[in-house]
């Protein structure tokens, strides 16, 4: 093997930051491709999303029909339609549900594997996960919406910083969301399983992050914990939210920062959790 | 390249003990081993299940951090210098997979370029020495999951040493693997260890890996090193024993001995016996035993290193 040997005194030249975007960017391609694999699962998917678009809108809308002066929680009609098409494209976006990997392999001991690379498995699954973002938000947020414009009045976006602000969001959504669940999985390091815990996430995420009805229509002393005290609305109801422009500019953006600082702290307690992990780990099997 | 110094890992089990009460016991899954490998040497590290293999690979790898003891590999401490071990070490457990599974495997081989930071030239001249050596071709393009086993194990091996790492540490490379595949694992570690650039610990239940490529033998048992030298010291240890198998025209008569070799085994209604040769040569064991009786064949069977180990296994799990 003289081209395998004959490099091995020099690892690889030290250019880190350029070196560790590509890196990046490439585990980001990497989860990308695994999802676009899948295309099967993506209609049905999305087709899903559509039938519980058009349950969950009209029940908003028979709320607000309801509700004194139309607009309950302080959105309009308007806003209630776009608050759940958008929010249905975008809960595959942010994703919420169903990833059980980490979980899996720290349970099976493929862990070891993801360890004897030079990459921390934070940062390595954090870039997959927004290749599969990237992927869900070409294919899983056209359809929801479009067929929410044909059925459903729309609101549209008046201010020029929404749209920005929203992308912003989207991104700090996707990160917070994957720390969350990065945290929920690696429970299995001490627990060898993770399946109650992924559960207990699976039910309390969707009602915290805004899913099921929008937190505004909670009383706001609750609203307000919620937002600061834990990074579930961050999840989904702030880009809605912001979408919609249901708050006044400085409050819109406000609720981006608070997004980041969240999105921070929760990146920051992933590392530390995994380093802890590593200290007392034991890989399973031989 | 590596050395481990009294290296212990310990493991602490719940045994139940009493309806609801459980008492916590150590148990040492290595026990003090040290060991020192040179730079190019190709060492077998052999044991019985549960003797300690894979918790040292483990700690070798800085994936598992030792109770006590000392160890570093390659100039570095697997643990706290894990990332930067990464680059210098290929690990291949072969009971786990370190490649995309629903990607396909030429895909894998790529990112790891990039997982590796490794430049685009030596990248691409160790990927065609791979696929020269391990006939990838065929299966570039299929995604992982939809490989046989040993299709996946040859991905493996390559993934591992796609960035030119100077420790080799393959745990059970070789494990379900049928003959063909077989072969061309060994034949391509016994090409890539000749050069003697890349320093290789292999762990395996199937001693022929060994024999046709490890010098060194290290054999485990209960966490501690029982045997550390060339496969020929081994049998010189734990006194293999050569044997001699005869096909006799007419049985031996009852009480025939041969001065320094037992008799361990009459088949055929006494057609064919073996001998354990003892204190006796060879030589002279065929003479007495043609004088004595009417040999129609006969041949001199050298001691197989599946016999030895399995004698030196049950021999130390036995000891108290």
């Amino acid at each position: 093997m003289d081209a395998l040997d004959a490099s091995v005194p020099a690892i690889s030249p030290r250019r880190p930051i350029g070196a560790s975007v590509a890196t990046f960017r490439a585990l980001m391609g990497s989860g990308f491709r695994r999802y676009a694999t899948y295309r099967q699962a993506t209609i049905a998917g999305t087709f899903t999303n559509i039938v519980f678009g058009f349950l969950r809108c009209y029940v908003l809308l028979a709320v607000a029909a309801g509700a004194a002066g139309g607009a309950p929680g302080g959105y309009d009609a308007r806003q209630l339609a776009t608050f759940v098409w958008v929010g249905q494209g975008l809960l595959n976006v942010v994703g919420i549900w169903g990833w059980g990997d980490l979980a899996d392999r720290i349970r099976t001991g493929d862990i070891v594997a993801d360890l004897v690379r030079p990459v921390s498995p934070v940062t390595a699954y954090l870039a997959a996960d927004l290749g599969r973002a990237a992927h869900a938000l070409l294919t899983r947020v056209g359809p929801p919406v479009l067929v929410g414009a044909l059925f459903f009045p729309l609101a549209t976006p008046s201010r020029w910083q929404t749209v920005p602000l929203f992308a912003v969001s989207v991104l700090l959504a996707v990160i917070a969301s994957f720390t969350c669940r990065y945290l929920v999985n690696a429970t299995a390091y001490w627990l060898d399983d993770a399946r109650g815990p992924l559960m207990f996430w699976t039910l309390g995420s969707g009602v915290l992050a805004g899913l099921y009805f929008p937190l505004r229509l909670l009383p706001d002393w609750l609203a307000v914990t919620l937002w600061v005290a834990t990074p579930l609305p961050g999840l989904l109801q702030t880009p809605l939210d912001v979408l919609i422009e249901r708050d006044q500019p400085a409050l819109q953006a406000g609720l981006v920062a608070l997004q980041a600082v969240w999105a921070a702290i929760m990146l920051a307690l992933a590392h530390w959790v995994q380093r802890r992990a590593e200290r007392r780990l034991v890989v399973q099997g031989g | 390249m590596i050395e481990m110094r009294e290296l212990r890992k310990t493991f602490t089990v719940r045994v139940k003990a009493g309806r609801l009460r459980r008492e916590k016991r150590e148990v040492a899954a290595v026990d003090g081993v040290s060991l020192s490998i040179a730079r190019g040497e190709m060492v077998g590290y052999i044991g019985p299940n549960g003797a300690g293999k894979s918790t040292t690979l483990k700690m070798l790898t800085g994936v598992l951090s030792p109770t006590s003891g000392e160890v570093s590999v390659s100039g570095l401490r697997p643990v706290p210098q894990r990332t930067r071990l990464a680059l210098r070490i290929g690990v291949v457990f072969g009971q786990r997979s370190q490649l995309w599974w629903d990607l396909p495997l030429g895909e894998s081989f790529r990112l790891l370029r990039y997982v590796y930071r490794v430049p685009a030239a030596e990248h691409e001249a160790r990927l065609r020495r791979c696929r020269q050596l391990l006939d990838l071709d065929a299966f570039l393009d299929t995604p992982v999951r939809q490989l046989s086993l040993g299709q996946r194990m040859r991905g493996e091996l390559t993934a591992a040493l796609l960035h030119g790492p100077e420790v080799l540490f393959l745990d059970e490379p070789t494990i379900g693997l049928d003959v063909v595949s077989k072969q061309a694992v060994r034949s391509f570690l016994g090409e890539l260890g000749r050069t003697g650039d890349v320093t290789l610990v292999l762990t395996t239940h199937d001693l022929a890996d060994i024999e046709r490529l490890c010098r060194r033998l290290v054999v485990i048992d209960h966490g501690h090193v029982v045997h550390d030298g060339t496969i020929e010291q081994l049998h010189a240890r734990y006194g293999s024993r050569r044997r001699l198998v005869a096909d006799l025209d007419v049985p031996l008569p009852p009480g025939f001995t041969l001065p320094g070799a037992t008799m361990t085994s009459t088949e055929a209604d006494g057609h064919r016996v073996t001998f354990t040769l003892e204190s006796i040569a060879a030589g002279a064991a065929v003479a007495a035993l043609v004088t004595a009786a009417q040999v129609r064949d006969l041949s001199v069977v050298e001691p197989e290193i599946e016999d030895v180990v399995a004698r030196l296994y049950t021999d130390v799990s036995g000891a108290p």
